[in-house]
């Protein structure tokens, strides 16, 4: 087995959410910590106070310009990480912590919450609300294969890994309207209801064979968009897709 | 990549269930399998295209048992959004096993949904079973309306059977009329999203099936996954479905072919025009979104 890679989690402005999910791989999680990652920096998992070097950083939740300390561990983060990946909507996308006004008790003047691509380069985003365990575990694998693999391994996690890049600098906003601005309007959806199906507040529903968002709902996670079929759909992976899951599967145990 | 997708085998095949055939669009396939399947706990439940509230308007429904699934038989040439419940199948239907049919579109959709599960939490190993249909085009439910009350001079709510066969788009009514339009004037009605679709057969399905090839009545399988050859040889086993060799048939795989290539082709051309759809100031073309490129 290669050396291991290091992940960290940085927690932001975010409901813990996407740390849970990490911890939902059960004993999963523990089969990538005995294998592939040492988890060097995560709130309540690991005894760390300041951000270490690492391989992967998974940055939770958005950045509250108005927390000094936020902004410098997120730029702190980037720097001593190889990959950054914003892991969840609130990171991805901003996510609920779009609609903030401040005023909470108890630091009330926090009220300027941003996707953290505002304020670092990010190189890889999984959004959704909150994001899937097997979601991260894939991409887990990948990035491991990808820093530690043979050259045919890490031309597989290159292929996977690509689209969930290609995210990153796509921008950092998405909402329900992506699907209307990039797809329906663009004339590709084909109804197949994957982002009704797909979104966690259930503000989708599918009339006259289409999406339909109702926009009170929508908390801007980003996971109707990037789950859509026709958003991206690259042949080489999904064609394959016995044998990349296999693939995880056997890594997994 | 082969226009037909990778199949471990290709068979001409006809369910022996009369309960079955008598209501299925050509030899039962789809739904013999999933009742299979069913019965022998392989899936818990499978996604199909149910009786909507309007006549040949489907609704994804989650079918249970035989008489669900044979509510859902026969082809209605409209859209069933059945990915909707990819996931409310694994929630509040509590499914572990699940299986689902749908068009080469939705098939991908299932194999994203596999191996990128974005927003599709505990989905990626539940997918049980996977059928896929073969597909040129859809039409909206307007669409479909237009084509049998406006073209085909039938209502709705009278007709028995429809079906694409031959160049016609056909109309069976329950007091026996028959109406025909040719296929060509039905490509206006087609869903814009259809022509960048560059798959026939659904070549990520675990089982796919559909009529062309094969002879009236029956249809041709390909058996594409390892999932789908141990559910295949099961049935077979199980003496659910009668079979010929697809070299022995008429009008074979190779009218598969070429359809599939002519799909395929079409719709390349589709999505390479779109890079130079508009037109900017300076003179320089101007494009839409490619699906197969990036987000």
């Amino acid at each position: 087995m290669a050396e291991k890679i290091t992940i960290g989690e940085l927690h932001l402005s975010g409901c813990t959410g996407c740390l849970v999910t990490l911890a939902d791989n059960y004993e999963g999680l523990f089969k990538l910590l005995d294998d592939y990652a040492d988890l060097v920096y995560a709130l309540t998992l690991v005894d760390v106070r300041h951000v270490p070097e690492m391989d992967v950083c998974l940055v939770e939740g958005s950045c509250c310009l108005n927390d000094k300390i936020s902004v410098e561990e997120l730029k702190e983060a980037r720097e001593k990480s190889k990959v950054l990946v914003a892991y969840g909507g609130c990171a991805a996308y901003g996510n609920i912590t779009r609609f903030c006004r401040g005023g909470q008790w108890n630091q009330p003047g926090h009220e300027a919450f941003v996707p953290i691509s505002e304020v670092v380069d990010v190189d890889l985003y999984i959004p959704s609300c909150p994001p899937c365990p097997q979601q991260v575990r894939n991409v887990a694998v990948m990035a491991f294969l990808l820093l530690r693999g043979n050259e045919e391994q890490k031309n597989l996690a290159t292929a996977y890994l690509t689209p969930l890049m290609q995210l990153a600098q796509r921008g950092n906003e998405a909402c329900g309207c992506d699907l209307m601005y990039d797809v329906i309007n663009q004339g590709l959806c084909m109804g197949c209801g994957t982002c009704a199906g797909t979104c966690p507040v259930r503000a989708i529903t599918m009339e006259y064979g289409k999406p339909n968002v109702n926009r009170d709902l929508c908390i801007k996670c980003g996971a109707c968009y990037s789950q859509c079929p026709r958003s991206w759909f690259n042949f080489d992976v999904m064609n394959n897709y016995e044998g990349i899951m296999d693939a995880i599967k056997g890594a997994m145990q | 990549m082969d226009v037909l997708g990778n199949y471990k085998s290709a068979i001409s095949a006809r369910s022996t269930d009369k309960d079955i055939t008598k209501k299925s669009q050509d030899g039962g396939i789809i739904t013999t399998l999933f009742a299979y399947a069913l019965e022998e706990g392989i899936i818990d439940g499978a996604i199909v295209a149910g009786p909507g509230d309007e006549p040949w308007k489907p609704e994804p429904v989650v079918a249970t048992t035989k008489a669900e699934l044979l509510a859902a038989a026969g082809t209605r040439y409209t859209i069933s959004p059945n990915l909707y419940l990819i996931k409310e199948a694994t929630r509040s239907y509590g499914l572990d096993r699940v299986g689902i049919v749908g068009t080469p579109c939705q098939m991908q959709a299932v194999r994203k949904a596999q191996l990128y599960p974005i927003g599709m939490r505990d989905v990626d190993d539940k997918i049980a079973l996977a059928l896929g249909i073969y597909c040129m085009e859809n039409l909206s439910y307007q669409a479909l309306e237009a084509i049998v009350e406006d073209h085909c001079n039938q209502k709705m709510e009278s007709v028995k059977k429809m079906d694409i066969g031959k160049g016609k788009f056909t109309v069976y009514t329950e007091r026996g009329a028959v109406s025909q339009m040719p296929l060509k004037l039905i490509h206006k009605y087609v869903q814009p999203g259809c022509n960048v679709c560059l798959d026939y057969v659904a070549n990520l399905a675990d089982i796919s099936s559909g009529s062309v090839g094969s002879p009236d009545g029956w249809s041709t399988v390909f058996v594409r996954s390892m999932k789908g050859n141990a559910v295949w040889d099961g049935a077979i086993a199980a003496g659910l479905f009668e079979t010929k060799p697809m070299d022995q048939v008429k009008p074979g795989l190779d009218l598969v072919t070429k359809l599939a290539t002519e799909k395929i082709t079409k719709n390349q051309k589709n999505v390479d025009a779109r890079k130079t759809f508009g037109l900017k100031a300076d003179g320089t073309a101007k494009g839409l979104r490619n699906p197969y490129e990036s987000p």
